[in-house]
């Protein structure tokens, strides 16, 4: 059966709303989704004070760290999304129903969007005033698009791994933990990726937070430049395909994934 | 039915560890469990070490990076621990569903929770021992084994294991009461010991009203203990005044401080948690 395009774009709606309103039922998600983050960043600008770093690696550290409120999301509300659903039986509603999984994956990168930039929003806001950052912004349409490019290609990993953890069990849980503080090391979270060498930040930069954020510090300080990995047009053109091609990938993920466990028998097996 | 002898809630303890490792090492071979348990911890490490790096054009044999790299090594405890105990009220809840069964069964929670995290205190043994040995062999950091305070680093280690579990054990009082999702809770408390604590960094360096707060938590003295212990001196200008004794001391009390929080708390939300219903309560989204 196909589905007309209305009804898929009501499942998005419908699939980030449920991740939107959560937000807003929990009041404890509050504090821990905006003041408790931005405490571990502050220990990491501390490290810097501690070395008598240059000030503009205090915004670095800020903006790594409103940024790995994406990451968080798209590991744990994302790749990991499928796994939970299927553990409390979602899994096998979004199978029968008439609608594309594309649009239950795409309603879970939006609604995880709005969710994450809360997070993300707030380390920032609170952290650049804390920690009275000084930014020199040198052109703040491309720092838009880098921006928005990377969020692209950043949901569309998210989507691509959700497809891969579809038939998981356990182990996705697992495989996320094992993706977190290894994404900060070589994403440079805290230090400009250029310090990897050029060959692991260049490998890194198949993970779209790595070009992400190295753009965006280039264009967001006034010595980003000198710390930066790639040209920022370079960059910008990167982000592009990554976008295209994991939304892509996580296409034909989702298609492979979903028979595979169809024909294993292990799609909506709970428990694993 | 009594239920509160030694030996009964030893069984606890030692039940609820091996059903914790089990549920920690059963989902993969362990070949990839142990690169599992190694890469996370040297990334982590490796953070600071590029985030120092970048700074000091790659010098790491110094001092101040031993104090960093060492402190970080040994907060793992504090996360793994923290998350280890408080999550099970969330796994046994609202994954598996059997926190009812486990109320009702003859024992006592605070032992199963503690058998529980002790699966996390096993593993995280070996990630810390893995990563000062990378420490010593690839970043040639200062530390010389035959000088290590031995005696120090047990009695340090054994206070501090209970300060963490204490710390877990408050927490998943908390998370009695709290909604699915909200490992960031976690995530949050353990990055204000964190930032507290001096786990990176000597804690001089902190605004002076973060320094009160980092000298009431006991975690700052037992991370001062374990770097004394293994590297024989402080870097800290405001705990290089107390002797180890002293140092000792202060967090035997406040440690024993916290116990006592943490029993209130943990029996404040329970009670609150079965006056409403809220044990084994689905949150679903």
């Amino acid at each position: 059966m196909k589905t007309d395009f209305k009804t898929n774009i009501k499942a998005i709606i419908a699939r980030a709303y449920v991740r939107v309103v959560a937000g807003n039922r929990e009041p404890s998600w509050v504090i821990s989704e905006t003041v408790l983050p931005l405490i571990s960043t502050a220990a990491f600008v501390y490290v810097y004070k501690a070395l008598n770093a240059p000030e503009e690696f205090t915004g670095f550290v800020v903006l790594g760290g409103a940024m790995s409120a994406y990451w968080m999301t798209v590991l744990w509300s994302m790749a990991a999304q499928f796994y939970w659903e299927k553990e409390i039986g979602n899994l096998d509603l979004y199978m029968i129903a008439p609608i594309s999984r594309m649009s239950i994956l795409l309603g879970m990168a939006s609604g995880g969007f709005v969710y994450a930039s809360v997070r993300a929003g707030s380390v920032f806001l609170l952290g650049s005033l804390i920690f009275k950052i000084d930014f020199g912004v040198i052109d703040f349409g491309r720092l838009f698009l880098i921006f928005i490019l990377c969020q692209f290609a950043l949901f569309g990993l998210g989507m691509l791994f959700s497809s891969l953890f579809m038939i998981y069990g356990r182990e996705a849980w697992h495989g996320v933990s094992l993706f977190q503080e290894p994404v900060y090391l070589l994403s440079g979270f805290y230090f400009p990726v250029k310090s990897l060498g050029f060959t692991l930040a260049l490998t890194a930069s198949l993970i779209p937070l790595t070009l992400g954020l190295d753009g965006m510090r280039q264009l967001a300080f006034k010595k980003g430049v000198e710390m930066g990995f790639l040209n920022i047009n370079l960059e910008i053109g990167i982000l592009a395909f990554l976008c295209v091609f994991f939304m892509v990938a996580s296409h034909y993920a989702l298609q492979f994934m979903e028979n595979l466990g169809k024909k294993t028998g292990r799609l909506t097996l709970r428990w694993q | 039915m009594k239920y509160s002898s030694i030996k009964d809630n030893l069984r606890t303890i030692k039940l609820s560890s091996w059903l914790g490792w089990a549920m920690e090492s059963n989902w993969a071979d362990p070949f990839l469990f142990a690169i599992y348990s190694v890469i996370r911890p040297i990334a982590s490490s490796l953070i600071l070490v590029f985030m120092y790096m970048v700074v000091t054009g790659g010098k790491t044999k110094t001092e101040l990076f031993a104090y960093i790299y060492i402190g970080n090594a040994f907060f793992m405890y504090v996360y793994n621990v923290l998350f280890g105990i408080s999550w099970v009220i969330h796994e046994d809840r609202e994954h598996y569903q059997t926190i009812k069964y486990i109320y009702i069964a003859p024992i006592r929670m605070y032992y199963y929770l503690f058998g529980r995290g002790t699966a996390k205190m096993i593993i995280t043994t070996f990630a810390v021992i893995i990563a000062i040995a990378f420490g010593m062999v690839i970043l040639k950091i200062p530390v010389d084994l035959g000088k290590v305070n031995y005696p120090l680093l047990l009695v340090s280690m054994l206070v501090g294991l209970f300060i963490i579990t204490c710390l877990g054990v408050l927490l998943a009082g908390v998370m009695i009461l709290t909604a699915h999702h909200s490992w960031y809770l976690t995530e949050g408390i353990a990055g204000i010991f964190f930032l507290a604590c001096g786990a990176i960094y000597p804690i001089d360096i902190l605004p002076i009203w973060l320094q009160y707060l980092s000298k009431i938590l006991p975690l700052t003295y037992w991370l001062e203990l374990l770097r004394r212990a293994v590297l024989g001196k402080s870097l800290s200008v405001t705990l290089s005044y107390y002797s180890n004794f002293q140092l000792m001391l202060i967090m035997l009390v406040t440690t024993a401080f916290l116990a006592m929080f943490s029993h209130y708390i943990y029996r404040t939300f329970d009670h609150i948690a079965r006056r409403y219903g809220r044990i084994d309560q689905l949150t679903n989204y």
